[in-house]
């Protein structure tokens, strides 16, 4: 035990020790007509670690999260999540047992404001029936004020008391990321999917979204699955990374490992396939 | 300066979760409410309530209903006046039926049965979006008037197939039907109108009208949340019909006392369409504000051109209220598509600074 905080002091924080996996792929496939978008591909995710998924464009990386949250079913594979082996994953299924996530072409609801798009992702914690909800009294109104207590934390946390009430489609880009992700954490997932969550920003901006990825994950032990394009990033923030390029995998390791990697020096420098 | 906002703190969720988070804005509108209790009925006329103030609130009511659908759950419907005549003809079975019923009740379940068959139009919602939603819905227009025409049944065999609606009184006084004063059958109006503006302010500030803007405003997000799209396009498209259900009912019990399917024809659903549109899509005030101006509009034309006795005939006003209408449609269509709602609300941050520039 000492040992192992002894390792996360270090500056180099790879060789955090996880748990056992909370989500298996196995032999993914998924093809769109005659494009086939990951081919093949099996890995795992571990109980509290964060996990990058890194490759070229079009590698299948944003395909492969659409299938662990259950938007794409994959023509063949499995999943394995919560004890259960599945073809593929339902949206509900991965929502209600803890699966968040936001995109890569920001997904709000334009139209409510910051407050409401965070309470949101409060909806499948929320039971009062619609009798209540039509009186807005007693436990209906418990029950707002209990989920609007969580979500100003979440608010408080990422720092945007001041847009609270503001539509978020008057946002600027930066924080409508950051509303995105709050939603996400609204919804208190044990598995956070976050697709290019820096994508866009100028380095503050991708500072602080670090620091907020890195800090869900050391504060709530939220596993974390991210895309994200900045090599830089990358290394600093995962423990582990997968790589893909054209739908198959070629690389699953520390940083370290999958720089020294030759298939990932090669498909980044676009060496010629075949 | 008078109208403030900031300087307003609120200690508790509760109260920053209310109703009207401004008290200016909630005096206000209790001022409304009590106006309309005590003043109107004291200043009006017979012509104003029974011709204006009673059709204005029950086509509010309706307006109300499209608001949740369209405006809140982003379904467009152009059924509206055949939920509002599945209302009106099943309140008439009832009443008719169960004559022992008192007619609050009679009104409530016409509009729960106009909501189990705006559900069934619903259906449809999962698969179609936008334009051929309208299309089916548009179906649905034509076919439940056709039904109600046709079907004897409806009516309980009467004659002229335009049955009158059944007098039934609360508290001893008469509020439907021609022999009730119109003073009666407004204040019966008027409270239908309030509890079920509350219940619609309350419903689309809870779960529930979270969930139905955020089908409307990215439905993949929201399915991947947890969010059921079915589930809640139908609740949507059912407590829709169920406030357009009761505005029919009582249009045929409170206003023309007949029960007859062209008070609900396709026009009907394009004039509460417009009302939502001019009023303000996603505003529970949109759709009061709309109700009135598109109901007052053809009445103040008329009022203008006998007032000051300007030389245009009947039909060439038409023609103007029709092109009124037109370019209004455009403008809040294309500059405002938040209506009138957006405008009052603009209105109030430019008052909340007065008499400062900034
Ligand atoms: N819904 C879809 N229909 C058809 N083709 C699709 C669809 N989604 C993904 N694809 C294809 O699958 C391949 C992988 O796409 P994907 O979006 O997963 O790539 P990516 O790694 O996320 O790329 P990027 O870095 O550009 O986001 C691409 O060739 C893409 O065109
Ligand atoms: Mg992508």
């Amino acid at each position: 035990m000492a040992e192992a905080e002894n390792v996360r002091a270090e500056p180099s924080a790879q060789t955090r020790v996880f748990g056992e996996p909370v989500l298996t792929l196995e032999n993914i496939e998924l093809g769109f007509g005659g494009v086939k978008a990951i081919d093949n591909v099996s890995f795992e995710v571990r109980k509290g670690e964060v996990l990058a998924i890194i490759g070229p464009n079009g590698a299948g990386k944003s395909s492969m999260l659409n299938c662990i949250n259950g938007f794409y079913k994959p023509q063949s594979g499995s999943i394995t999540f919560k004890g259960r082996k599945l073809p593929g994953m339902d949206p509900h299924f991965a929502a209600a047992n803890g699966v968040a996530r936001t995109f890569q072409n920001i997904a709000l609801f334009r139209g409510m404001s910051t407050l409401d798009n965070l309470m949101t992702g409060r909806v499948l914690k929320m039971n009062r029936n619609f009798l209540w909800q039509a009186l807005y009294w007693g436990p209906a109104q418990r029950e707002e004020i209990e989920h609007r207590a969580y979500v100003e934390k979440v608010i408080d946390f990422l720092e945007i008391q001041a847009i609270r009430r503001t539509p978020v489609g008057r946002l600027p880009y930066g924080l409508q990321k950051r509303v995105e992700l709050g939603r996400a954490l609204a919804m208190e997932p044990e598995i956070l999917l976050l697709d290019e969550p820096m994508a866009g920003m100028n380095v503050e901006e991708k500072q602080d979204m670090s620091r907020f990825v890195l800090e869900v994950n050391e504060e709530f032990g939220t596993t974390i699955v991210l895309i994200e394009h900045d090599m830089g990033v990358v290394m600093d923030i995962s423990d582990r990374v997968v790589v893909l390029d054209y739908g198959r995998k070629i690389a699953d390791g520390t940083p370290d490992e999958v720089r020294a990697n030759q298939h990932v020096i090669d498909a980044y420098l676009g060496v010629a396939h075949d | 300066m008078f109208y403030r906002e900031a300087g307003i703190f609120k200690t508790s969720y509760a109260a920053d979760q209310a109703l009207f988070r401004i008290p200016l804005d909630r005096l206000f509108v209790i001022g409304v409410v009590v106006a309309a209790i005590v003043v109107v009925p004291l200043i009006s006329n017979e012509y104003w309530l029974g011709s204006i103030m009673i059709p204005v609130l029950i086509l509010s009511i309706a307006a109300l209903g499209l608001n949740i659908l369209t405006g809140y759950c982003g379904q467009v419907s152009l059924g509206t006046g055949a939920f509002m005549a599945a209302g009106a003809y099943m309140a008439y079975k009832i009443a008719t039926n169960f004559t022992w019923m008192p007619i609050p009740l009679v009104i409530v379940l016409g509009g729960l049965c106009a909501a189990s068959i705006g559900l069934a139009f619903g259906l449809p919602s999962l698969r179609i979006k936008g334009f051929y939603l309208a299309v089916t819905t548009l179906a649905a227009q034509f076919f439940l008037l056709w039904l109600f025409q046709k079907v004897p049944w409806f009516v309980n065999n009467s004659a002229s197939g335009v049955p009158t609606a059944p007098p039934r009184s609360v508290f001893g006084e008469l509020v439907t039907g021609a022999e009730a004063t119109p003073e009666a059958r407004y204040l019966f109006v008027l409270a239908f109108t309030v509890v079920l503006a509350v219940i619609a302010g309350n419903l689309v500030r809870g779960r529930i009208g979270r969930t139905w803007m955020a089908i409307r405003d990215m439905d993949i997000a929201a399915e991947l949340i947890g969010i059921r799209p079915l589930h809640t396009k139908l609740s949507a498209f059912a407590i829709s019909s169920f406030y357009c259900g009761v505005s029919g009912a009582l249009w045929s019990f409170c206003y023309i006392n007949t029960v007859e399917s062209s008070a609900f024809d396709i026009f009907r659903s394009f004039m509460i369409l417009f009302m939502v549109i001019v009023g303000g899509l996603g505003s529970v005030l949109g759709s009061f504000l709309g109700a009135f101006f598109i109901f007052l509009l053809p009445i103040a034309l008329n009022n203008v051109v006998t007032t000051f006795g300007l030389p245009i005939a009947t039909e060439t006003i038409s023609h103007i209220e029709f092109m009124a209408f037109g370019g209004l449609i455009v403008f809040f269509l294309i500059v405002e598509p938040h209506g009138l709602a957006r405008l009052w609300q603009i209105a109030k941050e430019k008052l909340r600074l007065w008499p400062f520039p900034y």
